[in-house]
């Protein structure tokens, strides 16, 4: 900082008549660096010149005679019309480019900060050795993965994608964990939007894995299929792979068949309070214990759990999601509201057949046979549930899935059948995205 | 009354009915599991309690493509805790041979040395070694005994998982194993875990000796 002050003072177009300043500086960072053992590249540029005359190729061979500025040439100067690469310390950057450009030398940053990329490889030097995978193109799809490996999945596929890939924190968790959702945007400001969830339910484990596969999927087939595309034309998409993560945590480290949050609950030993029944839909009613105890206990109060307000929030707050889909395993089933009530929902009969048409198309691959229906007629009365509350907000699009299996595995689903049920289930999630951007609202 | 094949009444009764008809048929070479409900017809009887008459498709664990029908009554008897639903099953056509199978395991275990011991089947990520599963399909039938012996209109039963398995030698000719075993219901969505004791022998047929409720550990 006290470097630009000195320069800009002077105000001279030849920042090499600083030399004498420089040398005292550059003394002093060595003897720094000497006493510390370490060499940093904190503010190092990667410099690309590629001199077209006689005259600049000249001017660039002096640099290299000028030893205290400390250039290191990682491409010397050779021919014309050659790429000579320099690397320059920071406290050199600014006589440099001086120096080049009074010269009428143009150059482009290669690298902006070297240390970056020291800090960027010596990660992955570590991953490799860890056996982490550098790209979601190495990223194995068909085992069950840890939240770690999840999370570090979401960073490599928004930094690999980042037109179409964000990430946002939409919360925290009762024990502090971030609260991760992608958004899938080819652009526009708050556009009708598809909500997935994944993990509510962190027993279920074939649902994350599903959601980090339906991620994949997304980036992979947004421009190729026709479907996804003109879908992405029209709407966005968000998806919480870990919407439970401290639950999920929980079923790596404690217990495999854990279901519920981890929240405390006052006046009782019993922890976590059921996500899928602590929503504002018919709250309190029958469908739900009271006790802390139970696998079903509502919470004291709806959107007591910070992983559901979060959602909660985001959806009053996003106000133009059109289609919230949550997913859940197992029992091969599609859903749609009420399971609060018997009262049929309003738009019963085209969900039904929405449901019949994705049901089909997932049946289409393997042969898997899904029922579907609403909820209370389906498999049982549930009151405080996700989908529940999602319609009575006007998101008339709202759906449960409950993936594979059928109860021979149940929970504890093979790792080879990950990808088969991801792959089906996909293609009833595009028959309800696709009904949802033909039908907006 | 006729009722919708998809929903919940007709496929409790269904779950219940196919776990009868493992217990009744299953053993560590054959494993049955329901693969749909065709038909479901509910008759109430006044005062004595709730019949559901079933047509059913159950399919061979081990052969995913052999289907047989099976066609089934239950009974749930009014207000009553203490007594089981009646169950009664008619398979139509030829179960697969499981003598081979069922020979090869017995031979297998009352050769063992040191009595098997074994846990976590099948394990968190769905695995169940080769040998381990002739194991699972005896506590998946045994299972089928405490399904129906627990069942009500309001429950739905699978077996989540084996936690713990133990021979226990025996004289005489019949194998015995100690199970620990977890329950899930599926309208609680509890998971319960239980205790049975199990017999088999290959001529002889699963039997469920001894039974009962685990209790949970609230800190989990």
């Amino acid at each position: 900082m006290g470097f630009k002050k000195l320069w800009g003072a002077v105000g001279t177009q030849d920042g090499l008549s600083w030399l004498l300043l420089m040398r005292v500086l550059l003394l002093l960072a060595a003897l720094v660096a000497a006493a510390t053992g370490t060499e940093t590249f904190v503010g190092h540029q990667v410099l690309r010149i590629v001199p077209t005359n006689d005259e600049e190729l000249q001017k660039v061979e002096e640099l290299q005679n000028l030893e205290e500025l400390q250039l290191d040439f990682w491409l010397a100067p050779r021919r014309l019309g050659h790429p000579v690469d320099i690397r320059v310390p920071f406290p050199s950057l600014q006589p440099v480019k001086a120096h080049l450009e009074a010269n009428g030398i143009s150059y482009s940053i290669m690298i902006k900060d070297v240390q970056a990329l020291v800090d960027r490889e010596r990660m992955e030097m570590l991953r490799s050795r860890r056996q982490l995978p550098l790209s979601t193109n190495t990223f194995d799809y068909t085992t069950y993965h840890t939240l770690d490996e999840i999370y570090a999945f979401i960073d490599l596929l928004v930094a690999e994608n980042p037109n179409l890939v964000s990430k946002l924190e939409i919360g925290q968790s009762t024990e502090k964990r971030p609260l991760y959702v992608l958004k899938f945007s080819k652009g526009g400001t708050n556009r009708p939007a598809i909500w997935i969830d994944t993990g509510i339910h962190s027993r279920e484990w074939v649902t994350q894995a599903s959601g980090v596969w339906f991620a994949k999927k997304i980036v992979q087939d947004h421009e190729n299929d026709e479907g996804l595309a003109s879908i992405l034309d029209k709407m966005d998409i968000f998806l919480e792979i870990v919407t439970n993560p401290d639950g999920f945590a929980f079923t790596q480290t404690q217990n495999r068949l854990w279901r519920k949050t981890r929240s405390k609950n006052s006046g009782s030993l019993c922890v976590g309070v059921d996500p899928n029944r602590n929503w504002d839909a018919g709250f309190g009613g029958s469908g739900a214990s009271g006790n802390p105890c139970s696998e079903t206990y509502r919470g004291p109060y709806a959107n007591s759990e910070p992983e559901v307000k979060a959602i909660v929030d985001f959806v009053k707050n996003h106000g133009n999601i059109k289609a919230f889909i949550s997913i859940h395993s197992y029992s091969q089933l599609l859903l749609y509201p009420y399971g609060y009530t018997t009262t049929p929902v309003p738009d019963q009969k085209e969900l039904h057949e929405i449901s019949q048409k994705a049901v089909a198309a997932l049946s289409s691959l393997y042969g898997t046979s899904y029922d579907y229906g609403s909820i209370i007629t389906t498999i049982y009365q549930a009151s405080g549930g996700t989908i529940d509350w999602t319609y009575n907000q006007g998101i008339k699009y709202s759906f449960t899935f409950e993936l594979r299996d059928t109860g021979r595995y149940g929970f504890l689903l093979p790792a080879s059948q990950i990808v088969p049920t991801a792959q089906e289930t996909w293609l009833a999630l595009q028959v309800i995205m696709q009904h949802a951007r033909d039908h907006l609202y | 009354m006729e009722l919708p094949p998809s929903h919940s009444p007709a496929t409790r009764a269904a779950a219940l009915a196919a776990a009868f008809v493992c217990y009744r048929r299953g053993s560590p070479g054959r494993g049955l599991a329901l693969r749909a409900v065709r038909r479901a017809v509910r008759q109430g009887i006044d005062g004595v309690g709730t019949k559901y008459h079933l047509e059913l498709l159950l399919e061979d664990i081990l052969d995913k493509d052999r289907t047989v029908n099976c066609t089934a009554e239950v009974f749930y008897h009014l207000g009553n805790k203490t007594t089981a639903p009646d169950v009664q099953f008619t398979i139509e056509g030829e179960l697969k041979n499981a003598d081979e199978a069922d020979d090869i395991f017995y031979k297998r275990i009352k050769s063992l040395e040191k009595e098997l011991v074994a846990e976590n089947i099948p394990d968190s990520h769905g695995n169940v070694s080769p040998e381990m599963e002739p194991v699972r399909l005896l506590a998946w039938a045994a299972s089928g005994y405490v399904v129906w012996q627990n069942s009500t209109e309001n429950t739905k039963f699978q077996l989540a998982q084996i936690k713990h398995v133990k021979q226990v030698k025996r004289s005489d000719e019949y194998l015995e194993f100690d199970y620990t075993i977890l329950l899930h219901e599926m309208v609680s969505q509890e998971i319960i875990p239980w205790q049975m004791t199990v017999l088999w022998h290959p001529r002889h047929g699963v039997q469920v000796t001894q039974d009962s409720q685990k209790p949970k550990h609230t800190s989990e």
